[in-house]
């Protein structure tokens, strides 16, 4: 933010970052070789409606066009989650070994958003993994930084910190991860992971 | 690429603030020249005590500026929490956390303050020791979660407006011209017994010519900040709104806090003044004499602030186009 915008007591909103997304296939054949994690194919975006009827279309229009090439191919519908936070999450769900296909829903839904004015309102991506033990794992994208954290949900609402390092450490080098421990926030209860 | 966005900046409130804020600069300004012209018609120099007033002066407001958090804070009796101190604490810092994404902001750090007003404030010399803190009142309110975060999304704008440094900026002028009131009072006081003859009677007039500017000086600059500090409102208001997306659930916040404010008992009240100019909602309560205490008022009117929402309303509910 300039100087004179706070002079002037004004924030324009944060266009969000996407091109980073597509890193993501790649990290993960790293993840399976290094931690042992597979994708579910489950893949959620998060973005805060806005009010009104324009947003509202937008969405409906969204979710329209991934129903459509997910039919196609004999996937599932993508579903609409509204979090207790009042935030909306769209969950598409392929078979485990379409990581790219599953990007690329996942980005046309932001390229939907993005082009009708409403960038600003992407919060964050997520990539549900798991591993032999039933270890669970989300690969979480921040649109505003550009960048990947891990979250490993235990039971009671508690973090595998560990864990959240060790795959810190072995896709670290692959994507670019979040620098800023405390921007590592927790989604509890995120669909799809 | 310039993105296509749907924000548009409020050009009537740019220009109600750059205006006061120059108006600011001018009196400033008008201060410094008439201290000078004082001076000079009597041979004599107010400079020393003029600085001392500066040194005293700018010593405070920076002093009040670095332990900002720290003084309201304890002013307000309020506790810093963690994310797994309580469940409330649990639920504001699921909040922050999630605008700070949505903004691309550090998160502050989150305080509690165990009393019956609902109401929220932020304070911070900067972003690295910006601190947000809401009332347990605000928590037991009928505020649905929503509307909580409208009151935090507000808040949050503050900081990212840097509206604590701003606003001392803009006080650096009154604090010196009530110090220069008092000094002059005194020194017309005490310079008054001591009788040297003829230099006597020209201090008397410098001190009294130097007090009838300060006072003149703090009573338009005082103006100035309450009027600056309602436009930093509306600007808060107004991007918090832009955040969220739900302009709706702001404005209903305001309602709910400002009826729940008019009915909490005045002693209540007088505790929490001077912390006023921090929070969501003032504490004070308005009475019939609107004209008046709009102008004195830190906080815009509910309807003043309710009508503004309904333009960023009218701006997100717009079907997509270019950036206008």
């Amino acid at each position: 933010m300039g100087f004179l915008d706070t002079l002037l007591g004004r924030t324009k909103p944060v266009q969000p970052k996407l091109d980073d997304l597509f890193a993501l296939p790649s990290a993960a054949v790293t993840l399976d070789a290094g931690a042992g994690f597979k994708p579910t194919g489950s893949g959620s975006v998060c973005f805060r409606p806005v009010e009104g009827r324009s947003f509202a279309d937008v969405q409906k229009d969204v979710q329209e066009l991934l129903d459509l090439s997910s039919g196609k191919e004999g996937g599932l519908p993508v579903e609409v989650t509204k979090d207790s936070y009042g935030f909306n999450w769209l969950v598409s769900s392929r078979m485990s070994d379409e990581l790219d296909a599953l990007v690329t829903d996942l980005h046309a839904v932001n390229t939907s958003l993005v082009d009708n004015g409403f960038g600003p309102q992407l919060l964050c991506t997520l990539v549900a993994f798991t591993d032999d033990q039933e270890r669970r794992l989300g690969l979480i994208y921040l649109y505003k930084r550009g960048t990947f954290y891990p979250f490993a949900p235990l039971s009671g609402e508690r973090r595998d910190n560990a864990l959240e390092l060790q795959v810190k450490g072995v896709i670290g080098s692959d994507l670019k991860f979040e620098p800023d421990l405390s921007r590592w926030f927790p989604v509890w209860g995120a669909p799809g992971l | 690429m310039a993105a296509r966005t749907r924000y548009a900046p409020d050009r009537g409130l740019t220009v109600r603030m750059t205006a006061t804020m120059f108006l600011l600069g001018l009196v400033f300004v008008a201060f410094v020249a008439a201290i000078i012209a004082i001076g000079a018609a009597y041979h004599a120099s107010s400079a020393a005590i003029v600085l001392f007033a500066v040194v005293l002066g700018g010593g405070f407001a920076i002093g009040s500026l670095f332990y900002s958090d720290k003084i309201a804070l304890r002013t307000a009796g309020a506790v810093e929490v963690g994310p797994n101190d309580s469940p409330d604490a649990r639920r504001i810092h699921g909040i922050v956390d999630r605008l700070c994404a949505l903004a691309d902001m550090k998160k502050p750090r989150i305080a509690i303050a165990d009393t019956r007003l609902p109401n929220a404030f932020a304070t911070g010399r900067n972003a690295d020791h910006a601190v947000l803190c809401v009332t347990t009142g605000l928590l037991r309110s009928n505020l649905d979660d929503a509307e909580l975060e409208g009151v935090i999304a507000h808040e949050m704008s503050h900081v990212a407006h840097k509206d604590v440094q701003v606003m001392t900026a803009a006080s650096f002028l009154a604090i010196i011209a009530a110090l220069l009131i008092r000094i002059a009072f005194y020194g017309e006081l005490f310079g008054g017994g001591r009788g040297r003859g003829g230099n006597n009677q020209n201090t008397a007039i410098i001190m009294f010519a130097l007090m009838a500017v300060s006072i003149v000086v703090y009573a338009v600059s005082f103006l100035l900040i309450r009027m600056l500090s309602r436009y930093r409102e509306l600007a808060a208001d107004r991007s918090g709104a832009l955040l969220t997306g739900q302009p709706s659930a702001l404005k209903s916040a305001l309602i709910k806090v400002s009826t729940d404010m008019a009915r909490i008992p005045t002693q209540d009240l007088r505790a929490a003044e001077p912390l006023n100019a921090f929070f969501f909602a003032p504490a004070m309560k308005l009475n019939a004499k609107a004209s008046l205490s709009t102008v004195f008022s830190t906080h815009p009117s509910l309807e003043r602030r309710l009508a503004e929402l309904d333009k960023v309303q009218q701006q997100l509910g717009r079907t997509a186009g270019p950036g206008r």
